[in-house]
């Protein structure tokens, strides 16, 4: 077993100390936590001590990571039972008294150790429909926005499809509603392109029958867990569902655009 | 469509890898809303002590039929049957029972906390089965917004209870003004309900979230920043309102049952 270290002593004596990680090891059919033991120092992250262990006892754990840095989204797993980036969480942000827990995430299938088939998200993502501009505002076929009719869809061109947020999503983590549901990435996703100034098509029926926004009860964990700070729940989830509302379930909306038809 | 066979076992209720007190947040909330609902369903059934000098407690406002001299329509109906259960604020109360009910916010804190649909993030859930919002009866989550029409309609009822509490009658029967405790608790009572109000989700939408074009629409687009900002701070608003609510009733009562003096300040 380890020999335990606490987040301060961690800082002081950064070279004496180590701690233990407990990593998931195994496939689809089988698998357990195993525990390592590694030197810890100051600055660490949760993929270095990986990478540590990696070199030092596991060459075959299998995990992916580009840029550590935040960026590329392919580091994501389990910490402590949270879904979190593995190049973003600091080891002095975790108590290193006890084993720290590595997982894969949850909500896709297992390849090996820490390793998921994301693919489903990308097949996800085809289904919905394409950005569809009006026609050019200018004769060289070019466009006119303004940054204040951009500003809400920006933040959520943050979002580096770590899939955190589908992970932690309960429908998808617990119930696997994977083909009723297209989770909050691409509810942003769906978001970014239905709040689009330039954008003219209409994903409202879709969102409501086909993606299933219905089953997202606004319990706020993607937001809890996004490394882009991207208010999922209240700037892209929420204002979704009162466009459904207008267009399906509000009778006093459609009388007024009765009178005055909605301009895209 | 099916995309892909994605079976993975469920996880039993409870079961998580987390660490620490996960439970405590839905735990408080489950306490809190309970003893809300205890109290505003037990205030609402006394019909007494609900009055006392300028003062109307917030759980019996608008009074629109009930006490004979100061409600809009005169006293209760002699017709209705004397067994129904009758008072001023069985009334109104379903109004911001029901924007409580369906507010963004609530919805998803009592979701965790009563239903534990999750009972905290990446934490197992009790029930296999799981419908959401998508079909009946929680599609009907989506009348919010007709409360929050009721709800803006309120917040000038309970406005005028505040500017009626300026205003205290002597003994001889002169109206003078004046400010007391229970004035600033009923002028607390409408600041903190109309910040929970005016940052509702729904409003957020109305007044410009629809449009994607704002510079188009400078008003809105003002309305929608103006929402925005106070809509970031809307859980917080949702607590501190329900809490002063019931305190109001809980001061306009003591005060009235003779438990608690109200100071006049001026
Ligand atoms: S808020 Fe909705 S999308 Fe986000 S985790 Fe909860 S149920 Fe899933
Ligand atoms: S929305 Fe946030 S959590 Fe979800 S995939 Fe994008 S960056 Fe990751
Ligand atoms: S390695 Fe790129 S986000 Fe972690
Ligand atoms: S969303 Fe909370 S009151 Fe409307």
């Amino acid at each position: 077993m380890a020999i335990a270290t606490t987040a301060t002593s961690a800082t002081t004596a950064a070279t004496a100390a180590t701690a233990t990680f407990s990593i998931w090891r195994g496939d689809a059919q089988t698998g357990q936590l195993v525990d390592y033991t590694t030197a810890v120092g100051e600055g660490m992250v949760v993929l270095d001590a990986v990478h540590n262990i990696q070199a030092e006892e596991a060459p075959d754990l299998a995990c992916r990571w580009n840029c550590k840095a935040g960026k590329c989204g392919s580091c994501s797993a389990e910490i402590n039972g949270v879904p979190r980036l593995l190049c973003m969480t600091r080891l002095d942000t975790l108590p290193l008294d006890k084993p720290v827990t590595i997982e894969p995430l949850k909500a896709f299938p297992l390849l090996k150790d820490l390793i998921t088939n994301v693919n489903w998200n990308y097949e996800v993502k085809k289904r919905i429909k394409k950005f569809n501009p009006r026609p050019p505002d200018a004769t060289d076929g070019t466009w006119r926005m303004q940054q204040k009719d951009v500003d809400r869809v920006q933040e959520f061109r943050k979002c580096i499809e770590c899939f955190l947020c589908q992970d932690v999503c309960h429908v998808l983590r617990e119930h696997h509603l994977h083909d009723e549901f297209i989770g909050p990435r691409y509810l942003v996703y769906a978001a970014s392109l239905e709040m689009n100034p330039l954008d003219t098509e209409d994903r409202l029926k879709d969102l409501k029958d086909n993606h299933g926004i219905g089953f997202c009860n606004i319990t706020k964990c993607c937001t809890t867990v996004c490394p882009e700070d991207i208010k999922i729940t209240d700037n892209a989830i929420i204002p979704l569902k009162e466009r459904v509302v207008d267009e399906f379930y509000d009778p006093l909306t459609k009388l007024v655009r009765l009178f005055r038809p909605r301009k895209k | 469509m099916t995309l892909t066979q994605i079976t993975m076992k469920q996880r039993g209720f409870g079961q998580t890898m987390r660490q620490g007190a996960w439970w405590s947040k839905s735990l408080v909330v489950l306490l809190v809303l309970s003893a809300f609902v205890v109290y505003s369903t037990w205030a609402a059934f006394q019909g007494v002590h609900y009055r006392f000098g300028p003062y109307l407690s917030p759980f019996y406002s608008p009074e629109i039929l009930g006490d004979a001299t100061y409600s809009w329509f005169g006293a209760k109906p002699s017709w209705l049957p004397a067994w129904l259960p009758f008072t001023p604020a069985l009334l109104i109360l379903w109004a911001p029972g029901g924007f409580r009910f369906t507010c963004y916010y609530y919805r998803g804190a009592y979701y965790k906390a009563f239903w534990g649909d999750p009972p905290a993030c990446a934490v197992g859930e009790p029930r296999k089965s799981y419908r959401g919002e998508h079909s009946f009866p929680l599609i009907m989550q989506n009348i919010h917004r007709f409360f929050l029409y009721v709800a803006l309609l309120f917040l000038i009822f309970l406005a005028h209870d505040a500017w009626k509490a300026l205003w205290f009658t002597d003994a001889a029967g002169a109206t003078s003004f004046g400010i007391g405790v229970g004035t600033l608790v009923l002028t607390m009572n409408v600041i903190l309900l109309g910040s929970y109000t005016l940052s509702c989700h729904s409003l957020r939408h109305l007044v410009g979230g629809r449009i994607d074009q704002l510079s188009a629409a400078p008003v809105c687009q003002k309305a929608h920043q103006c929402a925005s900002s106070m809509n970031r701070r809307h859980g917080l608003f949702a607590w501190l309102s329900l809490f002063w609510v019931a305190f109001s009733d809980i001061y306009v009562r003591l005060c009235s049952m003779g438990i608690w003096t109200d100071w006049r300040i001026i």
